[in-house]
């Protein structure tokens, strides 16, 4: 199925997890800030974030410097 | 280049009033009213003729033009020191119609005075952004000086009282307000409160990330430019700028920590920061789009 990712459409597998999705794509879980579909999403429920086709998700990790 | 200051249009076109009155304008800042027909030339040597620099609407010019109702011109004598009446109206000279009236009324917040933070602070206070809020915990360090706006003889001060003398240094008509304290999710709503636009500028990947989190929370009209992502000496123009959410801003390449081996320089980071004081201007002209905090009471200008 297609989601949107940042602006860009992204193929991920049916019943991925938002969990899934940042291993899928190489971002560590750490200092992230992410909404799904306009709505923030905390750390703890990444996890239990289910994505659909056509879902928007904004994803932003934060690194140091400054 | 529109006037920022539109007059009854009678005024300022040929017929009996405008001879009666004259053309309304305004020289280095005061009104004032010429002929109509009068040139740009004629007024300076009439009020100023050792005149260096003259200045119509923002631009200097080299040729002389006639003037038209609204115009903004300001003489300048190269060396001399103006009265400070006179100063903080030639120090915005430059600027170009409208800004310096919208920007003059605006309340910005630097959360961090670093690296990103003391040169977004130069920049505003240079741009004549009215009242700056500076916001750090720490104290000057040799290993600043490599990129932060400091001096060596600062070494020890606190950050916010370091920075907010240079500033005065620059700008004597920005008014700052300090807060020597570290930000945390508990205070950054009260903290900022009535800004009308926040610049996120720690060092430290978690606060970025909280400070983000929480004005997207709790401060969800105030618009945040954030960063992400400048070290190293990658090439300047990956350093880029998206908005994340709906109040919030993102500039940097999203990637470039900074890490063991690879550090924070003074060029990258005054991309950064460079990106970030444009994008908080932007903002308080209205120029990012819905939401990008221009408010109700804020003089419209058409296109």
């Amino acid at each position: 199925m297609r989601i949107r990712v940042n602006g860009e459409s992204r193929e991920v597998d049916q019943a991925s997890s938002l969990l899934d999705l940042l291993r899928q794509i190489g971002l560590e879980a750490r200092n992230l800030a992410i909404e799904h579909n306009g709505e923030f999403v905390e750390d703890d429920r990444l996890g239990e974030v289910t994505l659909n086709e056509g879902d928007t998700l904004e994803i932003v990790r934060f690194v140091g410097g400054g | 280049m529109k006037p920022p200051v539109q007059f009854p249009p009678e005024i300022g076109t040929e017929g009996p009033r405008a001879d009666a009155e004259g053309l309304p304008l305004r020289v280095n800042e005061r009104p004032h009213r010429v002929a109509p027909g009068a040139t740009l030339f004629q007024l300076r040597d009439r009020l100023k003729p050792d005149a260096d620099v003259v200045i119509l609407n923002g631009f200097p010019l080299a040729e002389d033009r006639p003037l038209a109702a609204g115009d903004e011109v300001v003489l300048i004598r190269r060396g001399e020191v103006p009265s400070p009446e006179e100063l903080e109206s030639l120090m915005v000279a430059r600027h170009g119609p409208g800004v310096h009236a919208r920007v003059k009324a605006a309340r910005v917040g630097i959360a961090g005075c670093g690296g990103l933070g003391s040169a977004v602070a130069i920049a505003l206070a240079r741009t004549g952004v009215g009242h700056l809020l500076l916001v750090d915990f720490d104290v000057v360090e040799p290993s600043n000086l490599n990129r932060q706006q400091f001096f060596i003889d600062q070494i020890g001060l606190p950050k916010v009282d370091a920075l907010r003398d240079n500033l005065l240094r620059m700008n004597p008509y920005v008014r700052t307000e300090t807060r020597n304290l570290r930000l945390t999710a508990r205070n950054i709503p009260e903290t900022f409160a009535g800004c009308h636009v926040i610049a996120e500028c720690f060092d430290d990947p978690t606060m970025k990330r909280d400070l983000t989190v929480a004005v997207r929370r709790d401060l969800p009209t105030i618009p945040l430019v954030t960063v992400s992502g400048i070290a190293g000496y990658g090439p300047a123009d990956s350093i880029r700028v998206r908005r994340i959410f709906r109040n919030v801003w993102l500039v940097g390449d999203t990637e470039t920590a900074a890490a063991p081996g690879r550090g924070l320089l003074a060029p990258r980071v005054a991309v950064a920061a460079g990106q970030q004081a444009n994008v908080v201007l932007r903002l308080l002209l209205g120029e990012e789009g819905e939401g990008s905090g221009r408010r109700e009471s804020d003089p419209v200008e058409e296109g």
